[in-house]
């Protein structure tokens, strides 16, 4: 296979990394949202921590950005 | 018209070519917006400060404001002993906040879209935080590698992991910063893209598709700065207290 070509997909399987983003955003806002309800006094405290959880969870995402930057831009 | 979405992150030099040794120091756009940054930073604090009174002024608001947020977050997370790092911290945020900030305007550069701007940040924190702990605790330190209630057959593999994770830490904490930053503007610019290539019929719906993403990137912004202070925190709470 061509080496241009083979950049291409690679970088293109790279995108896969947002799957587990998508799922790991999922589970936090869902967890905080029946925590929440369970006990709403206790969520105004907890929110920081979501938003933490939230960065956390976006960032390893965008790390498969980084990986296709490497791929397309560094070989 | 669609225009290159990583032209945006062009370095080029503004002014004369300085060149030290053979290392290429000229002032470039990067440069000029750090200072921008700094100096905003600077100037809401000076001003802040200046009149102090009972009733505060919105920007001695904004000061006190700021203040109480980090001296809580370092409380919080990294506990009394931490409060002789509250300088360090504050300007770590709000440096990386403005950076961020700024490069939100419209025809501005995003500093922190460069990964040698965040790496060299991590690695202040990285380095500092490491001479700190074996400063704090001698060769004790090294103890943070061996966590407490581990089975003495798992403990080999457990110590390459934690060694691994702890010297992966100025990579994972630079490369999220930068990461997020560069894909969001990326994003905007493809967006925007759409909307002129789409034209006066289609193009409606990428320009509210961009107005909400502008909403995120703010966000973004703000909550990468506070990761970023935060695991500041927490890597300044590994190192003075030990086994916490």
């Amino acid at each position: 296979m061509e080496l241009e070509a083979a950049k291409m997909i690679g970088a293109g399987l790279a995108a896969i990394a947002l799957a587990g983003a998508g799922v790991g955003i999922g589970i936090i806002f869902g967890n905080y949202l029946s925590a929440a309800m369970r006990n709403p006094s206790a969520a105004q405290k907890q929110f920081p921590n979501l938003l933490l959880g939230f960065a956390l969870a976006e960032a390893t995402g965008l790390f498969g950005l980084v990986v296709a930057l490497i791929i397309l831009f560094a070989f | 018209m669609v225009t290159n979405p990583m032209h945006q992150f062009e370095v080029y030099k503004i002014g004369p070519e300085i060149n030290l040794g053979g290392i290429n120091l000229s002032f470039t756009n990067a440069s000029l917006f750090m200072v921008i940054s700094a100096m905003l930073v600077i100037s809401i604090l000076f001003f802040g400060t200046k009149k102090k009174s009972l009733i505060p002024s919105k920007i001695q608001l904004i000061t006190e404001m700021s203040y109480t947020f980090v001296a809580k977050m370092i409380n919080d997370t990294a506990g009394s002993s931490a409060k002789p790092f509250f300088p360090f911290i504050f300007s770590l945020f709000t440096f990386v906040l403005f950076c961020n900030m700024v490069g939100m305007l419209p025809y501005s550069f995003t500093v922190t879209s460069h990964i040698i701007v965040t790496f060299v940040l991590a690695s202040i924190v990285f380095i500092s935080v490491t001479i700190l702990g074996f400063a704090k605790h001698g060769f004790r330190y090294l103890e943070l590698f061996v966590p407490k209630g581990v089975p003495i057959v798992l403990l080999p593999l457990i110590i390459i992991i934690e060694i691994i994770s702890y010297l992966s830490r100025p990579i994972s904490l630079s490369v999220r910063l930068f990461a997020n930053m560069m894909a969001g503007h990326t994003m905007l610019k493809v967006f925007g893209g759409f909307v002129i290539s789409l034209g006066l019929l289609g193009g409606w719906l990428p320009l509210g598709f961009s107005v909400a993403l502008t909403g995120l990137e703010i966000l973004v912004a703000f909550l990468q700065a506070y990761v970023f202070a935060i695991l500041t925190c927490i890597y300044l709470n590994d190192a003075l207290n030990l086994h916490h």
